[in-house]
C-alpha cells in the first residue's frame, strides 16, 4: 500500500480535527523539505536530517501548543543562533468550543453566529423537551443533561481559546453552570440576564463559595454594549465581547481610536 | 488551509497542476495571518485568499511562473518608497509568501 503523501496525512488530520503541526523549509538548504508532528508525537517526513528534524520537532510542538505559526531559523543541523536555513512552522488546532448552557430562544441565534466564526458549539440545557437537535440544526452537539455534568466529562478539554456562554437566567441551572466552569481553563465565561437578575445571581455564587478573582472572569450581563435587542443582535453583541476580549481591545469604534486595525492578538483563536 | 480542500482535491481529480500560496510573516498592519493560505491552479483559477483582495492577482502571476519553472520562493509585497514592490497592500503592511508547486 502506497504511503499517503505529506499533504494527504495534513488534510486527513485537519478534516479529523486532531491538532498537527507543519514545518516547511522555506530559505536554506533543503527548501521545499517538509515535517509532519502529529499531537500523539509521531512524526512524518523529514527536513534533511536527524538533528534538524529533533530541535524542529521540540519548537513545533511549543507553537502547536499555542496554536500559532512563524518563522524560525537554524544551523543545518539544527544550530541555535545560526540562520542559515529558515523555516515556516505552521500550526493547525482544531477548532475553539463554544458551549452554551440554556436552550433558550436566544440559543439558536448564538448557535449561527458562532458557527461563523468556526466554533464547535455544544447546546445544552437539563430540560429535555428544549434540548433537541430539531430546535438546533446547525449545532454540533445537542446535550439533555445538567450543566455540571457536562462540564465534569469535556471541562479539562477546555482552554483558552474556548468559551462557555450561561443564557437560562434561572439560578438553579446558572449556579452550577457557573461554578463548573470556573473549575476549567475556559477563556470566556458570559452569563445572561438582565442587571436585576445578575445581582441575585451574584449573591447566589457568593453563597456557593465564588471568590473575588473569580468574579473577575464572570462576564455578566453578557455582551457588549450595542443597544442589542434580537436574538440576532445579542448574539452578535455577544461574539464581539468574546473577540475583544481575547485580543484585549476596548472595542471603541475604530474611527475614534488610533493605531494599526490588524494588531497583534494576544491569543491565537 | 481547510477551506481550500474540497477545490484542491477537484483539481488534483482533474490532474490539474497547483501552486500553494501561504502567508509565512506579515510585517506591520496586514489583513490575514501567517498560515493565511491561497491555492492556484494552471488555468489561474483560485481558492483561498492570503490578503483583503490587494495582491491575490499578483499572486497568480507568480503562482502560474512557479508551476512552469517548479521552484520554490518567498514573495514580499507591502508599501515602499523605492517602488521595488510593483503591488502593494494599502494598508500599508509587509506580507512575505511562501509559494511552492503543491508536489508533496
Amino acid at each position: 500500500m502506497m504511503k499517503d503523501s505529506i499533504f494527504e496525512t495534513l488534510r486527513e488530520a485537519i478534516h479529523q480535527g486532531d491538532p498537527i503541526a507543519l514545518a516547511t523549509v522555506i530559505d536554506g538548504e533543503g527548501r521545499g523539505s517538509k515535517l509532519l508532528l502529529h499531537s500523539d508525537g509521531s512524526k512524518s517526513g523529514t527536513l534533511g536530517n536527524d538533528a534538524l528534524d529533533r530541535v524542529v520537532t521540540r519548537d513545533m510542538s511549543g507553537e502547536l501548543a499555542a496554536g500559532q505559526s512563524g518563522i524560525r531559523h537554524y544551523g543545518v543541523n539544527g544550530e541555535a543562533r545560526e540562520e542559515s536555513v529558515s523555516i515556516f512552522i505552521e500550526s493547525f488546532a482544531p477548532p475553539p468550543q463554544m458551549l452554551i448552557f440554556g436552550a433558550v430562544d436566544f440559543t439558536a441565534a448564538l448557535v449561527r453566529v458562532a458557527k461563523v466564526l468556526g466554533y464547535h458549539v455544544t447546546v445544552c440545557d437539563a430540560r429535555a423537551v428544549f434540548a433537541t437537535a430539531e430546535r438546533f440544526p446547525q449545532a454540533d452537539v445537542v446535550e439533555a443533561m445538567w450543566p455540571d455534568k457536562l462540564l465534569e466529562t469535556v471541562g479539562a478539554s477546555l482552554g483558552v481559546r474556548d468559551v462557555v456562554c450561561v443564557l437560562t437566567h434561572d439560578n438553579k441551572f446558572d449556579v452550577p453552570a457557573i461554578t463548573s466552569a470556573l473549575k476549567t481553563e475556559v477563556g470566556y465565561i458570559g452569563v445572561m440576564g438582565s442587571r436585576k437578575t445578575h445581582e441575585n445571581r451574584t449573591l447566589r455564587l457568593r453563597e456557593a463559595g465564588v471568590t473575588e478573582d473569580e468574579f473577575q472572569r464572570i462576564m455578566s450581563p453578557i455582551g457588549l454594549d450595542l443597544g442589542a435587542r434580537t436574538p440576532e443582535e445579542t448574539a452578535i453583541s455577544i461574539c464581539a465581547e468574546i473577540i475583544a476580549l481575547r485580543t484585549g481591545r476596548n472595542a471603541p469604534n475604530l474611527k475614534e481610536a488610533d493605531g494599526p486595525i490588524h494588531g497583534p492578538s494576544s491569543k491565537s483563536i | 488551509m481547510k477551506e481550500i480542500f474540497a477545490d484542491i482535491e477537484k483539481w488534483k481529480k482533474d490532474n490539474k497542476k497547483i501552486a500553494l500560496a501561504r502567508v509565512v510573516k506579515v510585517e506591520g498592519s496586514g489583513p490575514r495571518d501567517p498560515g493565511a493560505s491561497m491555492a492556484v491552479n494552471e488555468n489561474g483559477e483560485i481558492a483561498g485568499s492570503v490578503s483583503g483582495g490587494c495582491v491575490e492577482g499578483a499572486v497568480v502571476s507568480e503562482a502560474l511562473e512557479i508551476l512552469q519553472t517548479g521552484e520554490r520562493k518567498i514573495v514580499t509585497f507591502g508599501y515602499s518608497d523605492d517602488e521595488a514592490y510593483a503591488v502593494g497592500l494599502t494598508c500599508g503592511g509587509i506580507i512575505h509568501l511562501y509559494i511552492e508547486p503543491l508536489d508533496w
